[in-house]
C-alpha cells in the first residue's frame, strides 16, 4: 500500500496527492508516469509524474476527475492508501539544451509539464511558458511555472484571466516574432495538442506531445495503449508517452481513447447509485 | 493378478452448456475413490519412463503408490519434494507429450492419467492440510540473498527450491500480483486464481519475499540489485510482448492482443464489471486468430462472456494447431466454430474506427517450413470477408525488452530471448541466470518450471562454492 501524505484540491476536480513511494521517488524524471490502481477491485489507470521528493521519498500526482477511477481516488484523503503505485513508467523526456523551448500546457497538463520546463531551463535553454485554461478558476500553477520561465503567457477561453482565447495564439504569434523558437512541448486534452502540432507544422517546429491513450499494464505487455506515428504502431507506454506531434495519427488516437465510453457511463453511473446508497444508509 | 484395465478413469467436467456461459473451474477432479482406481491402473514398472519424461523428475510412481495405499500425507510429501506448484501443473502441464507419453501402459491403451492424479494430490492438501503442516524452511543466519526478477513459473520455481536450500530470496514481479502467466494470461475455468494464489503464498511461506508493483528496468536495474548485496539474480521474466501482423486495420477498436484481452478478463477480472473496474468488450462475433492454447483461451473467453459466434482462425490445418489437444475438444465442444486454412489480409472498419469485418485468404499447405509443419500458401483469388465485431490476435509473444535493454552484458538473440545455457541456466553475465520463455520463447509452465530447477541448482552451487 502506498501512502498519500498530502492532499490539495488545486481547483475545482483537479487534485494533488503527494504518495509515499521512495523506490519510484529516487527513480522518477521528468515526461514519466505511474499506474495507479485504488484498491482491489479498482482499474489500473496511468498519471503522469507531477513532481518526485527523492529526499522525503515521495511522487505527486495530479490528477483531473475524468471517470470512475479519478472520481474514486477524488474521495481519498491524507493517510489513506493506494493499494498500487508502479513506476516510474515510459521513457522520460528528452532534455537537452535546445535553445528557445516553448512549453504549452492546457488544463492539467501544467502539472506534467512544469518538471520538464524546471529541466528543460536546468539545461540552459530559454523557457517560454504558455498556460490556457477554460476560465480563471480552472487554473493552478502559474507561479510554479513562472518561476521555471523566462516568459509566461496565460490565457483563458472565456478571458476571466490573462489572454482570451486558447493556447495556439500566443504561439502561432511566437513563431512568427523574431524570436528563434527551437522546440515546442505541449501537453493538455489531446485535442489541444493536436492543434498544437498543427499551428507548427508549417514553421517545421519539432513538437512534442505526450500521449495519453488507454492502458492497462504499462509495461509493454497488452498493447492497448498502441498509438501510430510517422506510420508505425508503437505502444506509448514504452516507446513514449512522448512523440513527435507531427508524426502523430490523431484520429486513431481519439478513437481508441472512445472505446469504452459506453462503459465508462456504465461504470460511473453504478458507482454513483453505491455512493448514494451508501448515504442513505448512514 | 488381475487384469490390466486399459481405460483410464474419466474426470468429471462442467457440462459444455453450462459451462460456456460461467467462468468456473471445466474439470472437476477426481474423487478419492476415482483417484484410488485410477492409481491403481499404474503397475509400478521398473522403467520408471514417466519420470524420465517429467522436466522436474517428480517420482511419478511413488505418489501414484501413495494414493492407492490412501497414504495422501505422503503422497504430498513425495509431489511437493519435486514440484512447489503441484495443482497449477496438475491441471496445465501438457502431460500427453510428457510423463504420460512415456508411460508403459501408453504402448498398450491409455496412459495412467498422471496429470488428474497430480491435480487430486494438490487439491487434496490443499482441501485437508492446513499450511502450517508444511514447516516454513527459515534463510540459515549467514544466507546469501538471490533475486528472482519475475513470478511466473520460472520465478516461483528457483525461488521456493533456492528458500528450501536455506537461502534468503526476493522476487520483484511488475504487476499488483504474483504468478505471472498464471495469472494474467491462462482463464479461470482451466486454473482458478485461487489455486495460484495458494501455490504463491506456499512459496511465500517458505521464507521468500514478494515485492510486487515492481518492474525491473524502472525502479531499480538488474546491476544496481547486484550492488545492494544481492549474490545472484536469476530473470524469469517471460514472453510477455504481444506480436501482431502488422496488416491494415490492426489498431481498429475491437481489435485485441491475446495479453490485453486475457489481461482484462483474467487479471483485471472484467468479466465481473463494473463490479471490477477494468471493462472488456463483448463483441457478438468474435474471430480469434491463431491455434496455440492462448487462442482456445481467448476464444473459449469471448464466449464465456456472452458472445453469439466465436472462430478460431488458423492459417494451417488442425494437425499442425499447437495448442493441447484437450483444449482444442473443450473449445469444440462448447461451440467455438474453426475457420482452418484462413489467414486474415486486412481487418475493415467503419466509420467510428471500429472493426466490422475480418478480409481473409484461404490457404492450402505446401512443402514443410522450417518448423517441420507444412507450410500455408496463399490461395490466389480466395479473399472473402468474415462478419466479426470483435478480433483477437493470439500470434504468440517474445520476450519484452525491459530488463534485456537495461542490462549490460546480457547476451540477446534476434527475437529478444536472453542467451542462457541449456543446463544450468547460465547467462554469459557474471551471476545472472535466466530461465522460461525469457531464453526459450514462449513455451509451456512445466518447461519453464524445468529450467527453474535447473537454474536453483546450478545458484545453489555457485553460492556455496
Amino acid at each position: 500500500m502506498y501512502k498519500i501524505l498530502l492532499r490539495q484540491d488545486l481547483v475545482p476536480g483537479i487534485h494533488l496527492f503527494k504518495v509515499a513511494a521512495p523506490a519510484v521517488a529516487k527513480k522518477a524524471q521528468p515526461g514519466q508516469f505511474v499506474v495507479v490502481r485504488i484498491d482491489e477491485k479498482g482499474e489500473r489507470i496511468p498519471l503522469t509524474i507531477a513532481d518526485w521528493d527523492e529526499g522525503g521519498g515521495s511522487v505527486t500526482i495530479v490528477f483531473m476527475e475524468v471517470g470512475t477511477t479519478t472520481a474514486r481516488l477524488a474521495l481519498l484523503e491524507a493517510g489513506d492508501a493506494i493499494a498500487d503505485f508502479v513506476g516510474p513508467l515510459g521513457l522520460p523526456a528528452h532534455i537537452e539544451k535546445f535553445g528557445t523551448v516553448v512549453c504549452v500546457a492546457g488544463g492539467v497538463g501544467a502539472a506534467p509539464i512544469a518538471p520538464i520546463a524546471r529541466a528543460l531551463k536546468s539545461a540552459g535553454n530559454k523557457i517560454i511558458s504558455i498556460l490556457g485554461a477554460r476560465s480563471q478558476d480552472l487554473l493552478f500553477w502559474e507561479d510554479k511555472l513562472r518561476s521555471v520561465s523566462d516568459q509566461l503567457i496565460v490565457t483563458t477561453d472565456d478571458g476571466t484571466y490573462g489572454r482570451q482565447g486558447v493556447v495556439t495564439e500566443p504561439l502561432k504569434e511566437l513563431l512568427e516574432s523574431s524570436e528563434k523558437v527551437d522546440r515546442v512541448i505541449a501537453i493538455g486534452p489531446s485535442i489541444m495538442m493536436k492543434f498544437c502540432a498543427k499551428t507548427t507544422e508549417p514553421f517545421g517546429v519539432k513538437t512534442i506531445v505526450s500521449l495519453n491513450p488507454i492502458m492497462v499494464d504499462g509495461t509493454g505487455m497488452c498493447g492497448c495503449c498502441r498509438v501510430s506515428v510517422g506510420g508505425v504502431t508503437k505502444f506509448a507506454c514504452v516507446d513514449g508517452p512522448d512523440f513527435d506531434g507531427h508524426q502523430v495519427d490523431w484520429d486513431l488516437l481519439f478513437a481508441r481513447q472512445r472505446i469504452y465510453l459506453d462503459e465508462e457511463k456504465c461504470s460511473f453511473e453504478q458507482w454513483q447509485r453505491s455512493i448514494r446508497l451508501e448515504e442513505s444508509s448512514t | 493378478m488381475a487384469k490390466l484395465n486399459l481405460n483410464r478413469v474419466e474426470m468429471p467436467r462442467q457440462d459444455p452448456k453450462v459451462r460456456g456461459k460461467n467462468f468456473n473451474e471445466v474439470a472437476l477432479g477426481y474423487s478419492l475413490k476415482q483417484a484410488k482406481e485410477e492409481a491403481s491402473r499404474c503397475i509400478l514398472c521398473p522403467r520408471r519412463g514417466c519420470v524420465e519424461g517429467c522436466p522436474v523428475e517428480i517420482d511419478i510412481p511413488g505418489f501414484i503408490k501413495a494414493i492407492g495405499d490412501g497414504d495422501m500425507p505422503e503422497a504430498v510429501r513425495i509431489l511437493k519434494s519435486k514440484n512447489s506448484l503441484p495443482g497449477i501443473c496438475g491441471r496445465v502441464c501438457p502431460q500427453e507429450t510428457q510423463c504420460e507419453a512415456t508411460c508403459s501402459l501408453a504402448k498398450k491403451g491409455a496412459p495412467i492419467a498422471i496429470g488428474r492424479l497430480e491435480r487430486f494430490v494438490a487439491d487434496w492438501e490443499r482441501a485437508n492440510m492446513p499450511s502450517s503442516s508444511s514447516p516454513p524452511a527459515q534463510p540459515t543466519p549467514n544466507a546469501k540473498q538471490v533475486a528472482v526478477v519475475g513470478s511466473g513459473p520460472a520465478g516461483l520455481t528457483v525461488a521456493a527450491d533456492l528458500a528450501n536450500l536455506g537461502h534468503s530470496v526476493t522476487i520483484f514481479e511488475a504487476l499488483h500480483v504474483a504468478g505471472g502467466v498464471l495469472m494474467y494470461g491462462i482463464p479461470e475455468f482451466r486454473l482458478p486464481k485461487e489455486i495460484v494464489q495458494a501455490e504463491v503464498d506456499y512459496v511465500a511461506s517458505l521464507g521468500v519475499k514478494i515485492e510486487l508493483d515492481s518492474v525491473v528496468g524502472k525502479i531499480v536495474t538488474v546491476d544496481e540489485v547486484l550492488n545492494n548485496g544481492y549474490q545472484a539474480v536469476f530473470l524469469g521474466t517471460g514472453a510477455g510482448l504481444p506480436m501482431f501482423m502488422n496488416i491494415p486495420g490492426e489498431n481498429l477498436n475491437g481489435i485485441y492482443s491475446a495479453n490485453e484481452f486475457l489481461t482484462r478478463v483474467n487479471l483485471m477480472k472484467a468479466y465481473c464489471f463494473p463490479e471490477y473496474d477494468t471493462p472488456v468488450k463483448v463483441g457478438r462475433r468474435v474471430a480469434v486468430i491463431g491455434g496455440g492454447n492462448v487462442a482456445m483461451d481467448s476464444a473459449r473467453c469471448a464466449l464465456r462472456l456472452g458472445a453469439d459466434e466465436v472462430y478460431i482462425v488458423y492459417r494451417r490445418s488442425e494437425v499442425e494447431m499447437p495448442a493441447r489437444r484437450e483444449e482444442v475438444e473443450n473449445a469444440k465442444e462448447e461451440g467455438i466454430q474453426f475457420k482452418l486454412l484462413t489467414n486474415p489480409k486486412q481487418f475493415l472498419g467503419d466509420e467510428q474506427n471500429w472493426v466490422v469485418g475480418a478480409e481473409c485468404y484461404e490457404m492450402e499447405l505446401g512443402e514443410p517450413d522450417d518448423s517441420g509443419r507444412r507450410r500455408p500458401v496463399v490461395k490466389p483469388g480466395s479473399e472473402f470477408t468474415m462478419d466479426v465485431d470483435e478480433v483477437v490476435v493470439a500470434l504468440g509473444t517474445r520476450p519484452n525488452p525491459l530488463v534485456a535493454s537495461t542490462t549490460a552484458g546480457l547476451e540477446t538473440t534476434r527475437w529478444g530471448t536472453v542467451v542462457a545455457d541449456e543446463e544450468t541456466g547460465k547467462t554469459v553475465k557474471d551471476k545472472v541466470w535466466a530461465g522460461g520463455d525469457i531464453v526459450t520463447g514462449a513455451a509451456t509452465v512445466i518447461s519453464a518450471m524445468g529450467a527453474g530447477k535447473h537454474a536453483a541448482a546450478d545458484i545453489d552451487e555457485y553460492l556455496r562454492g
